[in-house]
């Protein structure tokens, strides 16, 4: 895929410590992602067409999330654009699919492409100058591609939008329901899941955590520290082009507010909410976003207020994200328990 | 400026330039006064942003929040209790600073800050939405009209026709920025301030009583909050949505300006109160916001410190 382009892989794994625990930790993410997307394959039976949608859009939305998280939590680089990203990979789908007739699937990989080239175009100068830069970069272009989604009529729609946007076929299986289009989102997740989770593995995922960690020290060792920056933002940014294909077919119709600074803020928050850095936290901090103010309903139209209060409260009680907590709350029942050493915390 | 006043019926096509020049030119002038007005509000607040910045790492996303709500809290002060408009302004801007600069400080970012800038940043994400929901839920969704504290009408200056309003934001803001440069410049308490905000470590070994500045800071933010909410909201309307594009405004002038300093965030706030005001005129309405992007952009590709800022050493 997207690899293609990376440097070549350092000599050596800079973060031998961080990886061995890591490898650990990570056949646990393996399991749980397959257990999960079987899961996931039979739950919503009898959940009925809302249900079953807001469990679909949690799943996009973890895509967006998981791929910002490979920026933020694995490269260390602040994005404030990832739902411009997933703006752009929903646009280009949508487009393509209903004024040209493109395919989905080829929809699905030009809106990954496209997001990976804009994130490169946009990473190389910001990265020259100063990688917290990017923050500020992203910020200005989430605005800016907002304003072109709004106002480029010919294009886009403007306000009005795009309708009829048509869900993909597989092996000449229509997914137009809602379930059959639930089960396709959970195999492309986790085909994109997994993909990541081997990407992280990999020699190339070192070096990206090695980048957090201590970017002079990585240099030092002979990883190219601009290129790995760039390629981690821009297959960050891949992913939220995946996440926007998948997003046009799922509410088959789109306009530009979904996609507002605001948006690319929530992404953040769900990062952070979820365990910036955890593999599964994409997943965890997703549903406190899209399913939480579900669950709120009960309080009327006071729900988004009340979401704000729980996540500042959650955020002030585990800094480190809900998998941070848990993990801390894991090795301190292992150490009580007397299992040998408990695991260094990142 | 200094053509001579022409009749508006002056037959000749080379006079109806110089007349069309003359209305152009003070069309600028205006332009140029209005956008100087609002500019000195987004200053406040990229000050308070500044500052809070450099004492204490907190990038505060709700700091167009903070400029949206004092206004609220005075409206809802005349509305709920009846108080007179002075007594509604006094008691909101107390609460205000109390509760979104104290207690801030307190309950949000003292436990927080330990764990890094991000997680506290996000946590300031969530405050914005409390702050717009809570404006909008418990008191209105509309946009409600905030008496001006300036008398209305115009002045005639060197021909030019300018409004008083402006005039007077300008000059209030300015007072209360040179103010705030004096405190921290030339007393005590405002140098300690200020070494803190450059160095904490070597402030405290110093026997500078950091925790009281940093608190100190955060004080100043909802005050000039508080000074920008009732400075803007006579011209934008109250309502709960403003701190969405303040906010923006507010962290592009803190960057153009330079990050760092007090002094950036003033000439950034005026710069892109101006740059906006004639984007807003001259280009397109619907692209309006492109161009301070386009500014912010562009000074960080050509200028990273900002253009008043200094150039940070890289620290290894």
């Amino acid at each position: 895929m997207t690899e293609v382009v990376a440097p070549s892989p350092p000599p050596s794994p800079p973060v031998a410590r961080a990886a061995s625990g890591l490898s650990r930790r990570l056949d646990g993410v393996l399991l749980t992602l397959i257990a999960g997307a079987v899961l996931l394959w039979f739950l919503p039976v009898g959940m009925g067409r809302y249900g079953t949608y807001v469990l679909t859009l949690w799943l996009v939305t973890s895509i967006a999330v998981m791929g910002l998280n490979l920026t933020l939590g694995i490269a260390g680089l602040k994005s404030l654009a990832q739902a411009a990203f997933m703006g752009i990979g929903a646009y280009t789908t949508a487009i393509l699919g209903t004024k040209f007739g493109v395919d989905w699937y080829s929809c699905f990989l030009l809106s990954g492409l496209l997001s990976f080239a804009v994130g490169l175009l946009l990473g190389f100068p910001a990265l020259r100058v100063k990688a917290h830069y990017l923050a500020f970069v992203t910020l200005a272009f989430a605005t800016l591609v907002w304003l072109v989604f709004r106002n480029e009529q010919w294009l886009t729609g403007g306000t009005f939008g795009i309708a009829n946007i048509a869900r993909p076929t597989l092996f000449g299986i229509r997914t137009d329901g809602a379930l059959a289009f639930h089960r396709f989102v959970v195999v492309v997740t986790l085909v994109l899941a997994l993909a990541l989770w081997w990407l992280i593995r990999s020699p190339w995922g070192r070096a990206f955590l090695a980048l957090r960690e201590n970017p002079i020290r990585a240099a030092s060792l002979g990883v190219d520290i601009r290129a790995y920056t760039l390629l981690a933002f821009a297959i960050g940014s891949a992913y939220g082009g995946f996440a926007g294909a998948l997003y046009s077919p799922l509410v088959e119709f789109i306009d530009p507010s979904p996609f507002a600074l605001s948006a690319s803020f929530m992404l953040l928050l769900m990062v952070v909410a979820g365990g910036s850095g955890y593999q599964l936290g994409p997943f965890v901090g997703a549903l406190v976003a899209v399913a939480l103010p579900e669950w709120l309903r009960f309080t009327g139209g006071l729900y988004l207020i009340v979401f704000g209060v729980v996540v500042l409260l959650l955020l002030i009680a585990c800094p480190q994200g809900i998998l941070g907590l848990a993990e801390r709350g894991w090795n301190a029942l292992r150490a009580r328990l007397g299992a040998g050493a408990a695991e260094p915390s990142r | 400026m200094s053509t001579p006043a022409i009749s508006q019926r002056a037959a000749t096509a080379t006079h109806r330039t110089i007349v069309r020049t003359h209305a152009g030119m003070a069309e600028l002038v205006a332009y140029i006064v209005a956008g100087l007005a609002t500019g000195a509000i987004y200053a406040l607040a990229a000050i308070g942003f500044t500052l809070v910045w450099q004492t204490s790492q907190t990038i505060n996303f709700a700091q167009g929040e903070y400029v949206m709500l004092p206004a609220i809290l005075i409206l809802a002060g005349v509305s709920f209790f009846g108080l007179p408009l002075w007594a509604a302004a006094l008691l909101g801007g107390l609460v205000f600073v109390a509760v979104f600069g104290a207690g801030f400080k307190i309950a949000v970012v003292d436990p927080m800050i330990r764990h890094g800038v991000l997680p506290l940043a996000i946590a300031t994400m969530a405050l914005a939405i409390i702050m717009k929901e809570g404006a909008k839920d418990f008191f209105s969704s509309e946009a409600q009209t905030f008496p001006s504290p300036f008398p209305a009408g115009a002045v005639d200056i060197l021909g030019v026709s300018l409004s008083m309003q402006h005039i007077a934001i300008i000059a209030v803001a300015f007072i209360a920025i040179g103010i705030l440069q004096w405190f921290v410049s030339r007393t005590r308490t405002g140098r300690q301030m200020q070494a803190t905000a450059q160095n904490p470590g070597v402030a405290l070994i110093l026997g500078i009583p950091v925790a009281r500045m940093v608190m100190l800071t955060f004080a100043i933010n909802a005050a000039l909050a508080v000074l920008a909410s009732v400075l803007v909201s006579p011209l934008y309307l109250a309502k709960f949505s403003n701190g969405e594009v303040i906010g923006l405004f507010a962290f592009i002038a803190a960057i153009v300006g330079g990050f760092n300093q007090v002094r950036g965030a003033l000439g950034g706030g005026l710069i892109v109160g101006v740059v906006d005001s004639l984007a807003a005129a001259y280009i397109s309405s619907s692209y309006r916001l492109a161009v301070p992007l386009a500014l912010l952009v562009l000074i960080i590709l050509i200028k990273p410190e900002g253009l008043f800022g200094r150039r940070e050493e890289r620290r290894i």
